[in-house]
């Protein structure tokens, strides 16, 4: 397998040019060693998502035919997509790695946290998620985070200085020049580090077709019983729905994003292969967020509030 | 070929193999929000399909309730809360777009004196720089700040849009008055190549597709340059140079003494028997193996992330440069440069800062600021005492261990660095070595006597 494509000669630089995708990769491998290189406990956020998928992938080449020196952490919300959780698992063990699980049941089960009343867990993944990197002393945590997600997230640093409340302020960040990063923080303090940043869904997409890469099925048309409800197709389960009034249907569907049960809504595709995903994307006239979070219909400034309290 | 795929299959494997080989540019907009620098990136967002249906829907009720007609494209890049109330941009956005032919990333930054730093920051990275003046005004002293910020940060490529060509009858002499006085100031200044486009933004003119305003102009629409404009240098052109990331010691079984250096490159071409030198120590040996990401390649080339093995066992860590060992840079401590003071705290001759470099970070003291430059009119401020922030200026500094230093003028990449505060890790100062303009190029002066000539 070759993984440098070269460009035609009459197109930019000629002989040695990189095609786009090399382009990222090498940017996000360069990010992962800077980490190795001036960290003491770096971990990766690891959902099980197509995004943090491929940025574990990213830093197996980075470091072979050495191991990952990095640790992984997952903010488990209790209502996951069982898929996930085994494609989850199977990951781990195929790479001997260590995972690390903050699990929102076990804040909710003692009292540090309460169930919102419209069931939804994702803005309560905050505090397990500080939790855990206090309590590890993580000093730098990968998240697959890209700028062309969400408006809060188009300023955001590939290297983010969070403060001892896990906090973000805009007006805090550090320019970043060149490809120089500055890691450098106080005892307390953590950096978030985004090595997806300048990633588009459809980098991500191409990437994951390109490298062979294994996803949950879940990413793929298949028939599954949902519910609408505020415009979006939501799988029934634990969690809480349906509720009244709300019927449950079969339909194909795949979905664009993972995560929370609660919030993740479905998207309704015949799209069994990734060349066909990939098309979809290309066609889509929504947003990745737009098409299946509701956590960011909220409110125009959901995302940003989210951020600043210390999420993802 | 062989294949017993489906046509349909093949076309979608032709589809993910033409979108994957798509070349990428980096490019920087300066210009405030008076010279309709939002729209103008709006526009390009908008006119090439890039804007999504709910983003756009987005806009558009953000525009009604503001009581507005037709959505406000500028509205498609205003990013926090924070800037939407007070109607500002207080820092570098970064957006994603892509045509058939190339894919984008731009670092938008806003123009106001007190921003420098934004667009210092935007333009370190960037191929090409769009500066944006109101035909109206012409080229004003804001202007003149986002060339200078262009040839100081050595952006190959600027083009001058001259916006709102529709309030002006679209009248040419205007737009060839503002582009030759542009044009003569960023070529003394040594930006290598100026492209001047007449737009409206708000129109639409000139930006996607080619204005029915202005028959007398034949050159390209702002979307049809970028996506022609060559990207990238000519890695073969320059030296090699690797800065040493991380040393890759597996310790197994089946690799029990293997050592590689990861980094990337980050100029030149790297090849299997190149005889290289380790800065400082000035050891040499010789690359057996260049591992690119799981590839054995016998050549691998700017900016490609790779792991290198040398024939001989030395002494090599993070913060190390591997240089071909005939054109290796000179190490020194004594480093003269031109900064950008970013920080609220001024920088101070007799600060003791620490100074990164690729991937090394030494401590270093402020010896002397000989001089400030105002960016307007390129006049020196000699001995100023202090650099504020957004101030430009020359510093001279003394590191603690010696830099294998390029010239900024000669590689943005190893050329470059960081001062940063030992307290608080703060990032003070964005520093570029050597001297602070490049030669005014030639080329432009002869191009403007070539005018007359009908190839």
């Amino acid at each position: 397998m070759t993984t440098v494509t070269a460009i035609n000669a009459d197109e930019g630089a000629g002989l040695y040019a990189l095609a786009h995708l090399d382009a990222l990769e090498s940017e996000a491998v360069h990010i992962f060693r800077e980490v190795a290189g001036e960290f003491e406990r770096p971990v990766i956020l690891f959902s099980g998502g197509k995004d943090s998928i491929v940025m574990l992938h990213l830093a197996l080449k980075a470091f072979a035919p050495a191991a990952v020196p990095f640790s992984l952490l997952h903010v488990d919300t209790g209502h996951n997509f069982p898929e996930v959780i085994a494609y989850r698992d199977a990951t781990v063990a195929r790479h001997g790695l260590r995972l690390h699980v903050a699990s929102v049941q076990e804040f909710i089960d003692d009292g540090r946290l309460r169930e919102r009343p419209d069931g939804t867990r994702n803005p309560l993944q905050t505090v397990p998620l500080l939790d855990a990197i206090e309590r590890n002393r993580f000093d730098a945590v990968f998240g697959g985070g890209r700028r062309d997600e969400e408006k809060a997230r188009a300023k955001e640093r590939v290297f983010s200085l969070r403060d001892e409340f896990g906090g973000w302020d805009p007006r805090r960040q550090r320019p970043e020049l060149w490809q120089l990063y500055n890691g450098r923080h106080s005892p307390g303090e953590h950096v978030r580090v985004f090595p997806l940043s300048n990633w588009t869904e459809l980098d991500v997409w191409q990437y994951i077709a390109r490298e062979k890469i294994d996803l949950p099925q879940i990413y793929y048309a298949h028939e599954r019983e949902v519910f609408r409800r505020g415009g979006m197709w939501l799988a029934p389960g634990e969690w809480g729905g349906p509720k009244d009034g709300e019927t449950v249907e079969r339909r194909m569907v795949r979905y664009r994003t993972v995560g929370d049960m609660s919030c993740t809504g479905a998207v309704e595709s015949d799209a069994v292969s990734i060349e066909q995903v990939i098309d979809e994307i290309a066609a889509s006239r929504l947003t990745e967020r737009g098409a299946t979070r509701a956590d960011d219909k909220l409110s125009e400034a959901a995302m940003e509030d989210r951020k600043r309290e210390g999420y993802f | 070929m062989t294949s017993n795929l489906t046509s349909g299959e093949q076309a979608a494997a032709a589809a993910v193999e033409r979108s994957a080989a798509t070349s990428q540019l980096r490019f920087a907009t300066a210009g405030s929000v008076d010279d309709g620098k939002s729209t103008l990136v709006g526009r390009l967002l908008h006119d090439s399909k890039s804007v999504l249906a709910d983003q756009l829907e987005a806009v558009e009720h953000a525009s009604r309730s503001r009581g507005q007609e037709a959505p406000d494209l500028a509205l498609l890049t205003d990013g926090l809360r924070a800037e939407r109330e007070q109607g500002i941009t207080i820092d570098v956005a970064y957006r994603y777009f892509a045509t058939p032919k190339r894919r984008f990333i731009l670092a938008d930054t806003p123009g106001h004196v007190q921003y420098t730093r934004n667009m210092v920051t935007g333009a370190s990275t960037a191929e090409l720089a769009v500066v944006l003046v109101d035909a109206r005004n012409g080229v004003v002293e804001q202007t003149r700040r986002h060339a200078a910020v262009a040839a100081l940060l050595r952006v190959p490529h600027v083009v001058l849009a001259v916006n709102k060509m529709d309030l002006v009858d679209y009248a040419e002499p205007v737009f060839a008055a503002i582009a030759e006085e542009f044009t003569t100031y960023a070529a003394s200044l040594g930006v290598p190549e100026i492209t001047a486009i007449p737009i409206s933004a708000l129109a639409g003119d000139n930006v996607v597709t080619a204005s029915a305003n202005m028959d007398w102009y034949g050159g390209p629409t702002v979307l049809e340059h970028l996506e022609t404009v060559p990207v990238g240098t000519d890695p073969s052109q320059d030296p090699a140079r690797f800065p040493v990331q991380y040393v890759i010691r597996p310790q197994t079984a089946e690799h029990p003494d293997y050592r590689g250096y990861a980094g990337q490159i980050a100029s030149g071409v790297l090849r299997v028997g190149d005889p290289v030198t380790v800065l400082p120590s000035g050891r040499t040996s010789t690359i057996t193996g260049i591992d690119a990401l799981g590839a054995m390649v016998d050549v691998a080339w700017a900016p490609q992330s790779v792991t290198l093995t040398l024939a001989d066992d030395l002494d090599i860590s993070r913060g190390d440069l591997l240089a071909p060992s005939d054109h290796a840079p000179e190490t020194t401590r004594d480093v003269e440069a031109t900064v950008c003071h970013l920080h609220d705290r001024p920088l101070r001759v007799g600060d003791r800062v620490l100074l990164k470099h690729t991937t090394r970070t030494v401590k270093a003291i402020i010896k002397d600021i000989p001089s400030r430059l105002t960016l307007a009119d390129l006049s020196h401020h000699p001995a100023p005492g202090e650099l504020a922030a957004n101030d430009i200026g020359r510093v001279v500094l003394r590191t603690s261990e010696p830099l294998a230093l390029d010239a900024y003028d000669a590689s943005r990449r190893t050329g470059s660095f960081l001062l940063i505060d030992p307290a608080d890790g703060t990032t003070l100062t964005a520093g570029m070595a050597g001297d602070s303009f490049a030669a005014p190029a030639k080329d432009a002066e002869t191009a403007r006597d070539d005018e007359g000539w009908d190839f």
